[in-house]
């Protein structure tokens, strides 16, 4: 009989235990698949910035330097990708800035603001840049639910033993505490 | 109060919401029970009475919860959009709908002048979102960005199949109430005492009072509990939507200008306006600190907004010019 009883209770340990590791493995999948969504849509951005840019080339002639610094920067970050993650980050960082800067410019000239083509890329490059920040957001959510999964008893017992580690969060890059440096000059 | 923190906000709308819905299970649970034993004298009769009034329930709820949306669309007037028409409405769902990890919704337009929005769909892979052409014209891009958190929200939190769960047991509530005090009326329990045994006769008798007073309290009872839940869920949509945006001022700013604006929209009926971001009948907005809305007072839902940016509640001057009430 106490044999009986002895193995029910293992079992239902073993029960315990197998759901709490399945459920510390999922959260950490969703981390993967979190951070592998966000270089979705930055590539989504390296497609959409060329024709982009030719659309209103001509109405922005005059600000040929912000157009060629935006191209310039995304060709970096689309050959960074093969350079590794610490580059890839500071090019696409290196690229939001850029982009930034088209953003202001844009602010100062009336007439280009009420542009049709130029609203339409406006739109367009916000969208994009939300797309960005808010993939990144998400990341940051997985993160937090798997760090928390990890730390909180009783998963905080099979953690350490089954390998499972804290994932960093994802940093806006330091620059984007500093103000953008918009260049008119009419070069 | 209600937290300064939106995860704060969220835990006590959600704990709310289920305690109340647990609430309308145990109000279930007496009245079967007692009409149960009321009839037949047993435990076994009163699992058998509300098991049936589930069933009938549940029945009905099927149809709403497979083809609810397709309904809901249709009554609301709601065109399917073409996206190139709405390049920024289809970007701000994207977005969100990223933020939110849901597929993007079908998305849809109400030809009105009134801002107002809704969204349906059993889970976030059947969702349904549709907007007026007011609130598009309307509100900015910021403040649309919290409409559709909102709205994406609600589905994002299941309350759609939520409020159905909790409209099926008050419907089940509501049945058993009125069945019983139908039987009651005509003489059924003189019947059911001749017929038994006669041991437990006193307590059955005791019983059928005690049922005849929960057949009448329980409806009323399970009715109010659901409005105050549906209350719950637009709290937490609320706070879900700062959760995606992490900008209550955007929402904040939508509620006030959707506050302020004077036209009613034509389509929404009783039977539609729990959906609405706001209450689309305007008489019932003004009304709404009551216990028989189905929406907060907007008042409470800016200072609840304002309180995640450690802002103090609108002053009364400010509040007043809201809402028009003098």
């Amino acid at each position: 009989m106490e044999l009986l009883i002895i193995g029910g209770i293992i079992v239902v340990l073993a029960v315990i235990l197998i759901g709490l590791y399945n459920g510390l493995v999922q959260k950490r999948l969703r981390v993967d698949e979190a951070f592998a969504q966000i270089e979705v849509q930055l590539k989504r951005r390296h497609d959409l910035i060329p024709n982009l840019v030719n659309a209103v080339k001509g109405y922005m002639g005059f600000e040929q330097k912000v157009l060629t610094d935006v191209t310039n920067a995304r060709a970096a970050a689309v050959s960074a990708g093969a350079q590794g993650p610490a580059q890839q980050a500071a090019a696409e960082n290196a690229l939001t800035s850029s982009l930034r800067s088209l953003f202001a410019v844009v602010e100062n000239y009336p007439d280009l603001k009420a542009n049709q083509n130029v609203l339409s890329l406006q739109e367009n490059l916000t969208t994009t840049e939300n797309q960005i920040s808010f993939s990144r957001q998400h990341y940051n959510a997985t993160v937090l639910d798997y760090n928390t999964g990890i730390a909180t008893f009783p998963a905080v017992l099979i953690a350490g033993i089954f390998g499972f580690v804290k994932r960093e969060f994802f940093d806006a890059e330091p620059e984007a505490a500093a103000v953008p440096n918009v260049d008119l000059s009419l070069s | 109060m209600a937290g300064n923190t939106f995860y704060a906000q969220k835990a006590a709308n959600q704990r709310n919401s289920l305690l109340m819905a647990g609430f309308v299970v145990l109000l279930l649970g007496l009245l079967g029970f007692s009409i149960g034993f009321a009839m037949f004298g047993s435990a076994a009769g009163g699992a058998g009475v509300t098991l049936f009034a589930l069933t009938l329930g549940v029945m009905s709820g099927i149809g709403t919860y497979f083809q609810g949306d397709k309904l809901v669309l249709a009554v609301s007037g709601a065109k399917a959009v073409d996206p190139a028409s709405a390049p920024q409405l289809m970007n701000v769902i994207q977005e969100l709908a990223i933020a939110a990890n849901i597929p993007m919704p079908a998305v849809y337009t109400i030809d009105d002048t009134a801002p107002n929005a809704f969204a349906t769909g059993r889970d976030p892979a059947h969702a349904s979102i549709a907007i007026t052409t007011g609130l598009l014209e309307k509100l900015d891009r910021e403040e649309l960005q919290g409409v559709i958190g909102h709205e994406l929200s609600h589905v994002r939190n299941l309350d759609i199949r939520f409020s159905l769960v909790v409209g099926v047991m008050v419907g089940a509530i509501a049945l058993l109430g009125d069945f019983f005090v139908r039987f009651s009326f005509w003489g059924g329990m003189r019947r059911s005492r001749n017929d038994g045994d006669g041991g437990g006769g006193g307590v059955q008798a005791a019983f059928a009072i005690i049922a005849l007073i929960l057949a009448v309290l329980a409806p009323l009872v399970s009715r109010f509990i659901q409005l105050a839940v549906s209350r719950q869920r637009e709290y937490l949509a609320d706070a879900s939507s700062v959760e995606l945006t992490r900008n209550p001022l955007g929402l904040e700013q939508a509620l006030a200008k959707i506050a302020m604006d004077k036209e009613v929209l034509e389509v929404a009926n009783r039977g539609t306006q729990h959906m609405y971001f706001t209450n689309p009948i305007k008489k019932f907005e003004a009304r709404s600190s009551s216990l028989m809305s189905t929406h907060p007072p907007i008042l409470d839902r800016i200072n609840r907004l304002r309180e995640l940016t450690s802002q103090p509640p609108l002053s009364a001057k400010e509040a007043s010019a809201l809402t028009g009430l003098d």
